[in-house]
């Protein structure tokens, strides 16, 4: 799972394996004894191949929580497929594709994959803990097959030269090691590592992905999100507080205990829409007022699109709106009862439907079902709105008298009549008619419905999520991860000083360009001036220099290359001669 | 200027842009064709081939030995100058030099054509947010036409360190005009303001880093089809195929799969981080806009399963086996992805990411 992104070089030219990934266990003895097999398994299940695969899967099982209605998005959807599609419907239902994401097999392909994860990382840590630890590798035989190589004579003996190019790797921040002796005739070479932070950017992204993984679960456990309607104005239908009981809809992580939520409370006090000259909306903006625990002041405030309020234990959003049309009913006996209620919009232009119901008049239940326009036009007599501002508001309503249904026990739409009661006729339609505000209808038995006027209706969300605070940093780890173990190369440059009796040209350089094989090859060695001429055998070195990056650019030749030519560094080694 | 002279000077300016692509599109064509056969010696840059091993090496000159003709010279990558078998009649060897010098021409036509044509569609966006007041990339014709503009501009970008990979230009700039078409006519949308829940300062972020992440990943995609093309053609050829069909045939003419796979690699492995970023912004605006940082609406689902693929990629070509042919093949899911996000998920699927812009 964790290997990391990048080339990697074959073995042929790496001597010494730049890889750190754990090597493949020997097929042991093991695979008998349970434990050989469950070791077996474990391998498997933190392989590569199956971590591919268990990717692959992972976006592969998305894809239908993307195509078929999901329920926590969208439950009328889902119960409109079911209808529709009577065959495959339930055996999708039951296959868990309508929450795809709450699903056992969903769940068991993350939860693998997070194994796998958790199983790689591990070894992987220990392993670059010692990588740290350790000095970078011997240098390998052949210099010159490395990608990258050159050689080139220097003026000391082996071990000076040597400790020069330490120093100066050094101050290049890499991490050297001199190994003096190990190597028969005298021979010093330096070994050179850099690029550590690849690794360590990998374990990094890896880590952060894991503790995403956790926080979010641990976040869905304790968390809970839920909506409540209320009307623009103030008053009672304007408040709102949050225990369970008034949600409209309340979805609680398991953990939740319903019976302590955050005390808050909130009044929309006035809500204003402002669109463009299309119609499109401009800004929404709910004004508040609100009190945070069990009796604190009263705070107001602003609530926008894209600007919840945010407070200690929750947060609150407006999330939607549309319009209460307010009805007043009179009945014979005299007694009024005025309603505001919501309907919900159909379209862009806030034509909206719903209804409303009066079951405290009198001789008989009123029930109002139609539709309400802002800006009312009708075209062919329907009624239909031009405009979303509430500028020329209308209702085209049907009045019902008889019996509502509500008594049945049976749970009714606020937003529509029961059609079983006006099937079965105890529900009659008594008038059809279109008002605007102000204008009302009088039926045969004295009763009067009439059109008040209209209110402003929004939806709040509350939602309250304990370690969502913790995610933005994790997050930040991640791609700083990412970056590091993507931008960053692993490289080594090995140097082997080989001592030579006398002066030396260009000829006597080892590695011998006709010997080489890979790569674009730079003889360097003839631009090393000697003005001393021919005189007493001084010991002298000659430089092998390889470099290796498991890299995909090639952009490591031309850092080798600046590398060694400071390595080289002819300015320094004529002021040293000097002072000899 | 008015606001809507300004939107009208934009759009004229996006055609304008799609003319003076196709314009360097037929140049490159004209590279593309005029160049010579031998050119795969030439596309590995001796820089890019430093990383090659011996065994890579010897690999590519055993498959490159049909094809520079007849000996494996010019596919050796310390040449520097494509060595090819010089042919012993001289007119043809002049025909040969001509046609070099030709494609040469077109192929640097072709590139100051395409640097014009990027030009004039930055302007042509720029003039766009004048216009609209807010970040040109609000609707789906904006946001496809920033796509186009960094697919061309990373190709150049790509073009900086590999020169030599420039006649690849007539595949890049194709699909580039081809969003861009239809950008312009079944995605057009007037430039116009946005619906309040896109008044944020996010906008800019997350479908700045969207769009950057895409148009990077479709120069990916490209270098992957090549790829693949290129590993087909030349299968067939070592097979003895003589009648090699079409989109395989191109493959004579491109550069080494292993250049192909090294800049398909590096462009996608560049674009990841920006996407993540992309995609976390994106969680950071939802949880304002929306309430929740990941509702698994079908353009976050999406995202999700691009930036799953895409991992895989990654990691598969960091895998043994995994290497070569099946990581292409992921790429290519990673970006028809991306594709289906941007138009089947925008177009046909509800969610709350409904701002084509279309009605």
């Amino acid at each position: 799972m964790t290997a990391p992104p990048e080339e990697t070089v074959t073995a042929e030219t790496t001597p010494a394996a730049l890889s750190t990934q754990p090597a493949p266990a020997p097929p042991g003895p093991a695979g008998r004894s349970l434990w050989g097999r469950a070791r077996q398994l474990w391998r498997r299940l933190t392989s590569m191949r199956t971590a591919l695969v268990l990717l692959f899967l992972l976006a592969l099982a998305a894809v239908p929580g993307s195509l078929l209605p999901q329920r926590p998005l969208n439950p009328t959807k889902v119960d409109q497929y079911l209808a529709q599609h009577r065959t495959i419907g339930p055996w999708l239902d039951r296959a868990r594709a309508f929450d795809v994401f709450a699903s056992p097999w969903f769940a068991a392909i993350y939860l693998l994959l997070f194994i796998s994860l958790v199983g790689c990382l591990g070894p992987r840590i220990r392993i670059h803990v010692r990588a740290l630890r350790q000095p970078p590798p011997r240098a390998p035989r052949h210099l010159s097959r490395l990608p990258e190589s050159t050689s080139y004579a220097g003026p000391d003996d082996p071990t000076v030269a040597a400790a020069r190019a330490a120093a100066g790797l050094r101050k290049g921040r890499w991490r050297v090691r001199v190994r003096v002796g190990d190597e028969a005739g005298g021979v010093v070479t330096v070994s050179a590592e850099k690029g550590y932070l690849r690794e360590t950017g990998n374990l990094i992204f890896h880590i952060a992905v894991t503790l995403l993984l956790v926080v979010v679960a641990i976040g869905k456990l304790w968390s809970y999100s839920g909506t409540i309607l209320v009307q623009a104005g103030g008053g009672q239908s304007s408040s709102f507080c949050n225990v369970v009981q008034q949600y409209d809809s309340f979805r609680p992580g398991p953990m939740v205990n319903g019976s302590d939520l955050a005390p808050f409370c909130t009044t929309l006090e006035s809500f204003t829409a402002t669109y463009d000259s299309d119609g499109t909306a401009r800004q929404f903006t709910g004004q508040i007022t609100y009190t945070d625990g069990i009796s604190g002041p009263t705070h107001s405030d602003a609530l926008r699109v894209n600007h919840p309020l945010r407070l200690e234990g929750l947060r609150l959003y407006l999330l939607g709106h549309g319009y209460s049309p307010i009805f007043t009913v009179r009945d014979p006996s005299g007694r009024t009862f005025t309603q505001a209620v919501p309907f919900l919009p159909q379209d862009g232009n806030f034509t909206s439907q719903g209804a409303a119901k009066f079951a405290d008049a009198r001789p008989r239940e009123v029930g109002i079902d139609g539709v309400f326009a802002p800006t009312a036009t009708f075209p062919n007599g329907i009624l239909t709105s031009t405009w979303p501002a509430a500028d020329s508001p209308a209702v085209a309503i049907f009045v019902y008298e008889g019996s509502l249904g509500l008594d049945s026990g049976a749970p009714q739409s606020v937003y529509s009549l029961d059609q079983q009661q006006i099937a079965s006729g105890a529900l009659k339609k008594v008038a059809s008619v279109n008002l605007q505000p102000g204008g009302s209808v009088r039926l045969k038995d004295g009763t009067t419905v009439r059109f008040d006027g209209v209110k402003q209706w929004a939806n709040l969300q509350i939602a309250h999520d304990p370690t969502q605070g913790y995610l933005l940093p994790v997050a930040g780890l991640l791609v700083l991860g990412l970056l590091l173990s993507i931008r960053i190369r692993r490289r080594r440059i090995w140097l082997r000083c080989t001592p030579m009796a006398g002066l030396t040209s260009p000829a006597e350089t080892p590695g011998t360009p006709g010997a080489r094989t890979g790569g674009e090859r730079r003889t360097v060695s003839e631009d090393h001036p000697r003005e001393e001429g021919p005189g007493p055998a001084r010991r002298t070195t000659a430089v092998e220099a390889g470099g290796l990056a498991r890299t995909d650019a090639g952009v490591f030749g031309e850092e080798f290359e600046r590398v060694v030519a400071g390595l080289r560094g002819t300015p320094a080694t004529a002021a040293e001669r000097e002072a000899e | 200027m008015s606001t809507s002279d300004l939107a009208h000077l934009s759009d004229s300016l996006f055609t304008l842009a799609i003319a003076v692509y196709s314009v360097a599109l037929v140049s490159f064509c004209g590279e593309y064709a005029f160049g010579r056969k031998g050119r795969v010696g030439q596309t590995v840059s001796a820089r890019s081939s430093a990383t090659t091993t011996p065994a890579v090496e010897r690999a590519m000159a055993e498959v490159g030995a049909p094809r520079g003709g007849s000996t494996s010279t010019g596919t050796r990558a310390d040449d520097a100058e494509p060595r090819e078998p010089r042919s012993a009649d001289p007119s043809a060897e002049h025909a040969r030099r001509t046609n070099g010098a030709l494609a040469s021409t077109f192929g640097r036509a072709g590139i100051t054509i395409c640097i014009l044509g990027a030009l004039l569609h930055a302007v042509s966006i720029s003039l766009r947010g004048a216009a609209v007041d807010r970040v040109p990339w609000g609707n789906m014709y904006e946001f496809a036409s920033v796509v186009g503009l960094v697919g061309v501009l990373s190709f150049l970008a790509v073009l900086i360190r590999q020169p030599r990979l420039r006649y690849l230009g007539v595949f890049v700039l194709f699909p580039v005009l081809v969003v861009m078409f239809l950008a312009g006519t079944v995605l057009y949308a007037r430039a116009n303001q946005l619906v309040p829940a896109l008044h944020s300062y996010w906008l800019a972020i997350h479908v700045s880093a969207a769009a950057t992440g895409t148009g990077i990943l479709m120069v990916s995609a490209v270098a992957t089809g090549l790829y693949l093309i290129r590993t087909r053609f030349d299968r067939l050829q070592a097979a003895g195929r003589q009648d090699i069909p079409f989109p395989v045939s191109l493959g004579r003419r491109l550069p080494l799969p292993d250049s192909l796979d090294r800049m398909a690699y590096r462009t996608a492995a560049f674009a990841f981080p920006i996407y993540t970023f992309g995609i976390i912004c994106g969680a950071i605006w939802a949880e304002a806009a929306w309430g929740r940082y990941w509702g698994w609406d079908p353009k976050e689902t999406w995202a999700f399963i691009s930036w799953v693929v895409y991992a895989a990629y990654l990691h598969a070509r960091a895998t043994a086996g995994w290497r070569g042919k099946k990581a292409a093949w992921i790429n290519v899911f990673g970006f028809a992805s991306m594709i289906f996000n941007f138009f089947v998920v925008n177009i046909v699927v509800s969610g709350l990411h409904s701002y084509a812009g279309l009605n």
